[in-house]
């Protein structure tokens, strides 16, 4: 169900009207609309957006860990309708044990790069991703630095013959 | 690049059985140390000859995890780190860092410091779009426009060490407001520079638009569509160069923009020519701005009313109790930021660039998630290559205009 402040809006409307089970919560603060999504569903929210509701393009994917919290991560995606001049985040939580979502990089070709970004820095998974591999660590590298349990300054890497 | 000893490490499809003839597709490094790339930008090639078949950009080399930095400084020192993204657009980007934060502690920005901040953004455009124009013309052989262009950028870094004291790592603007109060006769110095501009523009093009060389090698040269580009994130002026009318200045207006009267230049063609011209247009636009600004430069203070996070003048300081005290508290241990989240879009010279700021509360933030316009718009690179010849590859790359410290971070 969606909260109140939300249910005027046409997009988180029109989105609970094609999937009430699709959003889970949602709120808008600072003039930003959030939205929940659940993990299962976001690659047919997102196809849903794109097709039907004017977003033509993703701005970014990212993730946030809230270590020691549990779930622990948050997948957050910038999707932006131009058209419409619409921008709306959507998220979707993940646990901390093997944290895995499928990907949007099908819906929209943009979300490649930032969803490698978010596998290589937080370790979690894209399912369905063409080409899921590290983009900014080396092939090598053990860990993942944007965790909130990575710590800042002790690592030591040498460079293996790539 | 044409010596196949030097750089290459070849491998082969084997002989096709039954035939004469060999494919022979050969995969070539361009870079890191490619001086094309303007930076460290590895991009795999596999080559048919002279065609590019595959191009894969491996980025991470300048990786500095300016991310995992930020969650260990406070909020103020964030603004150092964000100089060091785009070194082209220091400005731009302490921009986009500081508007979400003040959106997170809601406070207002007095009406100077927003004109200032237009100011001193459109002038980093300037410069990004010089150096880029500059790089551009070099890498297709037209040395002379790199001279003339740094000549002017001479002219803006000078204008950002008088206001900051840095040519590059300016740090200038800041949540709150801005840094240091602007110098003495800052708008005769800038207005000079600015009166300049349209004519210095007009040498550039005098220069490029009716050479036969330069136009030979940007017309109809890596053109991609719009729906391609809209797909992959693609933002700033490549976008703007295959038909889209669409500029955050104007569609959400930050910083007090909508008060300022200037033009989107478009283009329909989505060649590397186009986005020529779309950046020299801007660069007119952004003169027309800064011009704006300098005449109707409201009175008022440089810096927000928000003693808890602004520091407090000096004089007060040394006669205030309470001054000294937010001082010492500001200096110590940093602002606290109510905790939640804010991401505010904002039109740098390369695109879109917003960072979404996540507090929970304390003086550090939980996550600063820089969403910087040269990392999505590389990802236009491999279909911009594809198919292509190696020689256009390299207008191809200039036209892009990322800046590797922006997609790295």
């Amino acid at each position: 169900m969606l909260p109140e402040p939300l249910q005027s809006l046409p997009v988180p409307a029109a989105l609970e009207a094609w999937d009430p089970q699709a959003i889970v919560d949602g709120s808008l603060e600072l003039g930003e609309t959030l939205l929940w999504v659940a993990p299962e569903k976001i690659v047919a929210v997102c196809q849903e957006l794109r097709d039907n509701l004017g977003f033509e393009r993703i701005c970014g994917v990212t993730a946030i860990d809230r270590y020691p919290m549990e779930p622990r991560f948050e997948v957050v995606y910038f999707v932006h309708s131009i058209s419409r001049n619409i921008r709306l985040k959507l998220k979707v939580a993940l646990p901390g044990a093997d944290p895995a979502v499928s990907s949007v990089t099908p819906v929209w070709a943009g979300a490649n790069w930032y969803e490698r970004e978010a596998f290589d820095l937080f370790g979690i998974r894209f399912e369905g991703h063409p080409n899921l591999k590290r983009i900014m660590m080396p092939e090598g590298w053990e860990g993942h630095p944007l965790r909130r349990d990575f710590p800042t300054h002790v690592h030591k890497y040498s460079y293996q013959n790539e | 690049m044409s010596d196949p000893d030097i750089s290459t490490s070849a491998t082969m499809d084997p002989a096709q059985p039954g035939g004469e003839t060999t494919t022979r597709r050969m995969i070539l490094n361009m870079g890191p140390q490619h001086p094309s790339t303007h930076g460290v930008l590895r991009i795999l090639l596999e080559l048919d000859g002279e065609t590019i078949t595959k191009a894969e950009p491996d980025i991470g080399y300048l990786h500095t995890g300016i991310e995992k930095q930020a969650e260990a400084l406070n909020w103020q020192q964030v603004v150092t780190l964000t100089d060091r993204m785009d070194y082209l657009a220091n400005l731009s980007n302490n921009l986009a860092y500081a508007l979400p934060v003040e959106k997170l502690l809601q406070i207002e920005i007095p009406d100077k410091a927003q004109w200032l901040r237009v100011l001193l953004v459109e002038l980093t455009r300037i410069n990004s779009h010089l150096v880029w124009l500059g790089t551009h013309a070099l890498d297709l052989g037209a040395m002379t426009v790199f001279f003339y262009c740094f000549r002017e950028r001479e002219d803006l870094l000078r204008i950002f060490e008088m206001f900051s004291g840095q040519r590059l790592m300016t740090s200038y603007i800041r949540i709150g407001g801005l840094a240091l109060e602007p110098p003495r006769g800052w708008q005769q110095v800038v207005k000079k520079f600015n009166d300049a501009l349209p004519s210095n523009i007009d040498e550039y093009e005098d220069l490029l638009n009716t050479n036969p060389i330069f136009l030979n090698r940007v017309k109809g040269v890596g053109y991609l569509p719009l729906e391609k580009l809209l797909a992959l994130s693609v933002t700033g002026p490549m976008i703007r160069a295959a038909g889209l009318k669409w500029d955050i200045r104007k569609s959400e207006p930050y910083s007090s923009y909508e008060k300022f009267d200037f033009d989107i230049p478009v283009y329909q063609e989505g060649d590397v020519w186009a986005r020529y011209r779309v950046r020299m247009e801007e660069m007119r636009q952004s003169q027309r701005i800064v011009k704006q600004a300098l005449e109707g430069m409201p009175e008022g203070s440089w810096k927000a009313d928000a003693p808890k996070v602004v520091l407090p003048d000096r004089e007060k300081m040394k006669t205030q109790m309470e001054a000294l005290i937010y001082h010492f508290k500001i200096v110590t241990e940093g602002f606290r930021v109510p905790a939640g989240e804010a991401f505010v879009p904002t039109e740098s010279p390369r695109g879109e660039i917003g960072f979404f700021c996540v507090s929970d509360g304390t003086a550090k933030p939980l996550r600063v998630f820089m969403r910087t316009p040269s990392f999505a718009n590389l990802q236009a690179l491999s279909p911009l290559f594809e198919g292509n010849l190696v020689a256009n590859s390299v207008a191809a790359l200039g036209s892009l205009d990322f800046m590797l410290g922006d997609v790295d971070r």
